[in-house]
């Protein structure tokens, strides 16, 4: 009853909003409301075409669901670290629920902050160019306030987010035409913009609900960067424990969501196994030449730290900028993985090396696909002379 | 006439539509002031390099113009980077290399080779100045923003201090000063261009 609601509703307003009403030109940002709600009912009219119940909104949703167990580990982890900080000063320990109460207030400004930028520019967009408002910045708002330090200063944030979706898509002529991760050309505009919020052991722990004053707590990778040890347990990265971008330390977290993922047919399951096998193949290379504490770190513990299941799972399978051939899927993942953590161990400036790692695939994505199609077309065209041979 | 000084400013500038003369324009643009003197190093030497060339375009030998031109164009660089070390020295200083890589801008060979060589002095010398401008239009936006957000001051004024954004959390951006976001400015200004300016638009 109250979706029909809703719907007469809706068609009662359209008339404004279409050619000949009252506000033509905000129909965009109307239609995008719209399809918000409902499906769209038109279909292509002529020629062949597949129907198919997953649009690009529904896969959308399949991945804003996906990450929802990391975000809500986030939240609680948010808490708790702080919660840890204060405890080790002689303060009092908080409750479970108050520990995600905590994250919840600290991470809800953030995606608001994420959404009401990103959109804001994505309709402004679409108004001026007069086309419907894409669905992509779905995802890359909820991923943006994810994977950046909890105590980013919201300005900050909402700065890197306009550039990210300025520069970074709607340049290019906005969703699908992007080459680069939108979510990561926030975090490195972040990285190199306002280095001292994005590393170091003073920015992961947030002091209280508000403002940006940090706690101080190093994450393992930045222990490992400066010459130590981590001093967190194989046991902790793998739950997540431990401090680190707001949602990307919990590995089974992640896990969950990747599972959604490949079930649902989301995401490619190629490239999230080869960006582990490349990795890993890379960590074993080290542990052979073994010439420091990071080169003998066990491989399996690069999978744990930092960003790399993160972005593995939810970055580097976005379908519009990686490969998009089986073949170039493989080679795009080996590689991500390989140069995040030779970029881990070898440049103690970037102790985290996911995100570049995958920026710079992005780059090579395009040339990967074209290689991998320039020598299937080859390799058919020799097959098919030779047939032509046996043939005369 | 006025033509030949016009078009170079925006319909044929040579950053933006050229792209020529890049190199420099990420590389002295950090801040405003270093930008303002390399604009003007760079004007100069193109005016005059045309109006020396363009006199003597009909004695010229066309087999070894080329090497005429480095000639002059040299000749020209060494004595701005003369007057730059006797009047700014710590510009001079911060330009570094980059004032004696003018004689390898493309902007200058460019002008001499399409223009010069076949026009009349007056007309040269007039195309030299459009097109330094140009050149240092687009410089000292560059320059202008990247001092004012990358460092927070406007030639060496404290900008964003005196209106007190330090005090309420503001902080200066890092990527502005490096190289990079040189080429994104450029390209957003580029793109601006292009909205505005329809003939301007490639299919």
């Amino acid at each position: 009853m109250q979706m029909n609601g809703l719907r007469n509703f809706i068609d009662k307003i359209k008339p404004t909003f279409s050619e000949g009403g009252k506000f033509p030109w905000l129909s965009a940002t109307f239609g995008g409301f719209e399809t918000f709600a409902f499906t769209p009912n038109k279909v292509t009219k002529s020629g062949a075409h597949v129907r198919d119940a997953v649009d690009m909104k529904r896969a959308m949703i399949t991945v804003v669901i996906a990450l929802i167990p990391a975000l809500l580990f986030g939240m609680w982890n948010v808490g708790y670290q702080t919660s840890c900080a204060l405890m080790a000063q002689g303060g009092e320990a908080f409750s479970f629920l108050y520990c995600f109460w905590f994250g919840f207030l600290r991470l809800v400004p953030m995606i608001a902050v994420s959404y009401i930028v990103g959109l804001g520019i994505e309709f402004t967009f679409a108004q001026i160019r007069g086309h419907e408002v894409y669905e992509g910045y779905l995802v890359s708002g909820f991923i943006i306030p994810m994977i950046v330090p909890v105590t980013t200063p919201l300005w900050q944030l909402a700065l890197a987010v306009a550039f990210a979706v300025i520069i970074g898509k709607e340049v290019f002529g906005g969703t699908g035409m992007n080459f680069l991760n939108p979510a990561l050309v926030a975090r490195a505009f972040l990285f190199f913009s306002y280095p001292t919020h994005m590393s170091g052991d003073k920015v992961w722990i947030a002091n209280d609900l508000w403002g940006s004053d940090a706690l101080t707590g190093a994450t393992p990778m930045g222990e490992l960067a400066t010459g130590g040890n981590p001093s967190a347990s194989l046991l902790d990265m793998v739950i997540g424990t431990i401090p680190g971008c707001t949602c990307e330390t919990s590995f089974i977290a992640i896990a969950l969501g990747a599972l959604i993922l490949l079930i649902s047919g989301i995401a490619s399951w190629r490239t999230m196994l080869a960006v582990f096998v490349g990795g890993g193949a890379m960590g074993l290379l080290f542990n052979a030449i073994g010439a420091n504490a990071y080169m003998q770190l066990p491989f399996y513990y690069h999978f744990v730290m930092g960003g790399f299941a993160f972005g593995a799972v939810f970055m580097a399978t976005d379908p519009v900028t990686s490969a998009q051939t089986n073949c170039g899927k493989w080679i795009y993942g080996l590689l991500i993985g390989a140069f995040a953590v030779l970029l881990r161990v070898l440049n103690p400036a970037y102790p985290e090396g996911m995100m570049l790692a995958i920026l710079l695939m992005n780059c090579f994505a395009p040339i990967i696909d074209h290689c991998v199609i320039a020598r299937n077309i080859k390799m058919r065209q020799r097959r098919a002379e030779a047939g032509k041979e046996v043939k005369a | 006439m006025s033509k030949i000084f016009t078009t170079p400013l925006a319909k044929n500038n040579p950053i933006t539509v050229q792209v020529l003369g890049i190199c420099s324009c990420l590389a002295v643009t950090a801040q405003l002031k270093p930008a303002f003197v390399m604009a003007l190093s760079v004007t100069v030497v193109v005016a005059l390099a045309n109006l020396i060339i363009s006199c003597l375009r009909n004695t010229i030998p066309p087999r070894i113009r080329i090497i005429v031109q480095l000639v002059v164009v040299s000749a020209l660089v060494i004595l701005v980077n003369q007057v730059l070390m006797a009047f700014v020295y710590d510009v001079s200083k911060q330009l570094s290399v980059y004032v004696g890589l003018i004689i390898t801008n493309c902007i200058v060979m460019g002008r001499l080779e399409a223009f010069a060589m076949s026009r009349k002095p007056m007309e040269s010398l007039l195309d030299g100045i459009g097109n330094g401008l140009g050149y240092g239009v687009i410089l000292v936006i560059l320059g202008f923003v990247r001092e004012l957000f990358g460092s927070g001051t406007l030639w060496g004024y404290p900008v964003m201090e005196k209106l007190g954004l330090y005090n309420i959390g503001y902080e200066n951006n890092g990527l502005v000063i490096m190289a990079p976001m040189a080429l994104i400015l450029v390209g957003v200004i580029i793109w601006i261009q292009r909205t505005k300016d329809k003939d301007l638009q490639e299919d």
